[in-house]
């Protein structure tokens, strides 16, 4: 087995960074805020965090905050749950959460469950289990999971438990990988993985290893480069 | 990209690609201005829609165009025409995003919340997600889709289930309709809705269809799935049942406080060495409930009152709901040997036993046992010697035929009806067809999954039988299978191993004598075996978990070393252990020891030679109660007075297993976390621990 080239992730990661005029850097602008959490934690892995600016990096996201408290994908873009996780997560990755006004971003958060348990996204209603997991580690990281009712949002991650073991998006919603990721580490954060049957959705995890060794998100679906992590043994 | 090779584009296309960045990048920023502007006219409606054409995961406007509509319909007169061309033209944008990525979710959400205000035209919608469907039979936006507009027209699910079963029909292999068949027939069948009931009719038909399925193709996933849950849809008892309890029903119970076994006609098995002035009651249900309360379960006897009783849930992660409770009753002292005292437990007699899934226990049922104490005569002393486990301590247990059988089950006290009776025909009836079905498929081909489940099938089979006949007809068989498995699919091993583990327990424990096989005296090696200690001897097995713990809870002292434990899961119900040894084995940290955490009457515990800190990942971690799933809360200040100069937060993990515990002998040696750190603060947090790596403190 060879070794990891780590120094041409780092460069690979830097570029990246660098360029925004090409046509897939415009088309994906929306996003910037998810690609950066993604390209920091894979420099803080490597131990090569500090090869960026930070306070560019932190001014950016801060740039990206709306009155609402909640951050949008890029500069000027709306508010969404999905990108106010990713900006408290840089955040935390630097150790510079003490720049935040945490209440704030806390009551974005809060504001968006449902009565039913759920998060919507954002004003606007969608509804999805991503939500919940997005949400509970956005609080977990910030101490502050008192603010919403855990009871309600585990109990709407249970429901939407399908008779395989797995999660899917909302209830009925057939079991995806990536899914249940977010409800398993949901149920995580709050001490809940107990509702899961860990043999049941063991066997269909372990299910999605192919012959050629990629893993795909559903049965009887293609292998796909999108790794699925999960907290479980 | 999925499933497209990266290459480096050519020079013509690299400059039409740089004129198409700068085109999308001018709409973007064209946009971006009417959005913040607040500008909703027909032009900054065409820039938003022309984006969305060609990038949908712009999500901004798709919110920009909520708000252009909300808008628009704020300034037009409710005339109901210009109403629907505005969410018409709303549709129309959705549609052409859809084509470009038939997967965005801003596309699909935007439609669901114009249908949601009310302007539908469901037959449309129906016909759009059969065209989608047809293209895609496994886009779940689509399906989740369907689920909207189905709640939204009040589409019964009878007609929804005729979809599956025509997608079904057209492609066996589409587990998405094979998983909203099923979530539409768990519906039907708990609603009891007319033409779904019984089940088992229902069910039976479900079978010929999901044969058809897995012959046709025994590679395919989609139909083994189904299966699976259509097997547990038959084999499941949906009621919370009580399984086992200790002390068992009709024993005679004999508390002992001495350490002096002076007769010989005392059974190990329902002895019970005690100087607290209390013994466990423990009740070990089929499934977690919550509701056990000295309301629901009333204890009747002169030793307690039953008010008095408070029964704990004996969780490991603080959830109120566990398999096994347990309470606490009190014993006579006496001078001399006393008569019997006798208990009677009744349960179910009043609601409020809940499971999990929301089924309420409803049979109500009694047992009774009987408990005598015995005079003390040398009491036992604190710490007392150290215990070997060395072979040459153990001899094989001998018993007497008038023994007491460890083995018995609670299943004769669930009372069946007559619905009941029918119900477990039609199941045994119904595993034993499966059964002959998938061994005349695996005689012809050798197929994973089908050996899989044919090994279900037997222990279901087994499980179905073990109240009448206390034997595992199957198990030789299940264990075949799983060593085969183990062979052909070896990613899975440890899942096999797992599952071979529980089939060997249970055989173990199926009937008497194979049990007394593993029955030792333990003595301190000389020729006299005093006492009353016996200990079930279950190493060099190959363990990689353990099972079958309602059968064992009258164990108190265990032996599991060399095997293969990676986690201990459900020995918090082993409530009379007091020695336990899992040297040699493969747990990887601390937190897999949680389970110890419930077990107050540990003494000796041996976890010398395992993994413990040889890994950098853990995980086990969030399986046990823990600060870092906030069920856990360690006060780092106060308690650092307890710990001294060692940085609590160093070694939390060992902190929260073993500051409850009160162990008098630990052994720790051969786990890379064990250093000279470690053992000395372990030393200072057990302050009980007399015997520590063999050696005796002071």
């Amino acid at each position: 087995m060879g070794e990891l080239a780590a120094e041409k992730h780092v460069q690979y990661i830097l570029s990246v960074e660098k360029r925004k005029d090409d046509l897939i850097s415009v088309a994906m602008e929306h996003l910037r805020m998810n690609g950066a959490y993604w390209g920091l934690t894979t420099l803080d892995l490597l131990g090569k965090l500090e090869t960026v600016d930070v306070d560019e990096v932190v001014s950016w996201v801060m740039e990206c905050q709306h009155e609402s408290g909640g951050y949008g994908g890029n500069i000027g873009h709306d508010p969404h749950i999905l990108y106010t996780l990713s900006a408290v997560q840089i955040l935390a990755l630097f150790d510079k959460l003490n720049v935040l006004d945490v209440e704030k971003v806390t009551n974005y958060i809060a504001q968006l469950q449902n009565q039913d348990g759920s998060f919507s996204g954002d004003i606007w209603g969608e509804v999805d289990t991503r939500f919940s997991y997005i949400a509970l580690c956005c609080l977990s990281i910030l101490h502050r999971l008192d603010k919403i009712n855990v009871e309600k949002a585990v109990s709407y991650i249970v429901s939407c438990k399908n008779l395989d073991g797995g999660f899917g998006s909302t209830p009925g919603g057939e079991s995806h990988a990536g899914q249940i990721f977010c409800c398993v580490g949901a149920l995580a954060i709050t001490g809940s993985l107990h509702h899961i049957d860990k043999d049941l959705l063991g066997w269909w995890l372990c299910e999605r290893q192919v012959k050629s060794g990629g893993l795909n998100g559903r049965p009887e679906k293609l292998p796909d480069d999108f790794p699925i992590l999960n907290i479980q043994d | 990209m999925h499933g497209r090779p990266r290459k480096d584009p050519k020079p013509e296309d690299a400059a039409a690609s740089v004129a198409k960045a700068e085109k999308l990048r001018s709409l973007q920023s064209q946009f971006l201005s009417n959005h913040h502007k607040k500008i909703y006219t027909n032009e900054a409606l065409e820039v938003s829609a022309k984006l969305l054409e060609v990038n949908p995961e712009y999500y901004t406007a798709w919110n920009f165009r909520k708000l252009a509509v909300e808008h628009r319909l704020s300034q037009s007169d409710s005339d109901p025409d210009s109403i629907k061309s505005i969410f018409s033209e709303e549709l129309k944008v959705v549609e052409s995003a859809l084509k470009q990525n038939f997967k965005s979710y801003g596309a699909w959400h935007h439609r669901k919340w114009v249908l949601s205000k009310g302007h539908s035209s469901i037959d449309h919608e129906m016909r759009l997600l059969d065209r989608y469907q047809k293209l895609d039979p496994r886009n779940f936006h689509a399906w989740d889709y369907r689920r909207f507009v189905a709640a939204l027209m009040n589409r019964s699910e009878v007609d929804e289930l005729r979809y599956t079963t025509d997608m079904i029909n057209s492609n066996f292999s589409n587990y998405s309709a094979w998983h909203n068949r099923s979530i539409l027939l768990s519906n039907l069948l708990q609603r009891k809705v007319q033409g779904f009931f019984p089940k088992e009719v229902v069910l039976n038909e479900e079978y010929e269809l999901v044969h058809q399925a897995i012959f046709t193709d025994p590679d395919d996933q989609s139909g083994w799935f189904y299966y699976l849950w259509l097997l547990d849809q038959t084999v499941k008892a949906d009621a919370p049942l009580l399984v086992s309890s200790w002390p068992a029903r009709d024993s005679n119970l004999i508390i002992l406080e001495d350490q002096c076994l002076d007769d010989c006609a005392l059974s190990p098995f329902n002895t019970f060495h005690s100087d607290s002035g209390t013994f466990p009651l423990i009740v070990y249900f089929n499934q977690a409930v919550e509701g056990v309360n000295s309301s629901t379960i009333s204890v009747e006897s002169v030793l307690n009152a039953n008010s008095e009783l408070t029964w704990k849930p004996l969780s490991t992660n603080n959830s109120p709901a566990a398999q096994v409770w347990v309470t606490y009753l009190n014993y006579p002292k006496v001078d001399v040997h006393s008569e019997a005292y006798p208990v009677e437990v009744s349960i179910g007699h009043s609601g409020g036993i809940i499971s999990s899934s929301g089924f309420h226990y409803s049979h109500p049922s009694r047992f009774a046992f009987k408990v005598f104490a015995r005079p003390v005569k040398t009491p036992i002393g604190h710490g007392g010697d150290i215990i070997s486990w060395q072979d040459g301590n153990f001899a094989l247990y001998e018993t007497s035929p008038e023994e007491p059988n460890p083995t018995i089950s609670l299943d004769q006290l669930n009372i069946k009806d007559d619905n009941e009776k029918t119900s477990s025909e039609w199941r045994a009836e119904t595993i034993a067809n499966e059964i002959a079905l998938f061994q005349e498929l695996l005689s012809e081909i050798s197929c994973k999954i089908g050996k899989l489940t044919l090994a279900r099938l037997l222990k279901a089979r087994d499980l179905l039988l073990s109240p009448c006949a206390n034997k595992m007809v199957y198990s030789e068989e299940v264990i075949n299978l799983y060593s085969d498995l183990r062979t052909l699919d070896p990613p899975h091993s440890q899942f096999y191993k797992d599952e071979h583990s529980l089939t060997l327990l249970q055989q173990i424990t199926s009937t008497r004598e194979s049990l007394l096989r593993y029955c030792f005296l333990h003595g301190d090696g000389t020729s006299s075996f005093i006492g009353n200690s016996m200990c079930l001897r279950l190493n060099n097995l190959s363990l990689s978990r353990m099972g079958s713990i309602e059968r064992l809870l009258w164990v108190q002292m265990l032996d599991l070393s060399h095997n293969e434990l990676r986690s201990i899961e459900g020995l918090e119900a082993m409530q009379l252990l007091s020695c336990l040894n899992l040297s040699n084995n493969k747990l990887c940290g601390f937190t897999a020891l949680g389970p110890l955490r419930l077990l107050k009457s540990l003494k000796v515990l041996d976890i010398s030679c395992n993994q413990i800190g040889s890994h950098s990942i853990d995980t086990t971690r969030y399986l046990c109660s823990s600060p870092l799933c906030h069920t856990e809360e360690i006060d780092w200040g106060r308690d650092e007075t307890v710990t001294g100069d060692v940085n609590l937060a160093n070694y939390w993990e060992a902190f929260v297993i073993f500051r409850g515990l009160s162990l008098t002998q630990l052994d720790i040696v051969g786990n890379a976390v064990a250093d000279e750190k470690l053992k000395s603060f372990l030393v200072k947090i057990v302050p009980t621990l007399k015997w520590l790596d063999g050696g005796e403190l002071h």
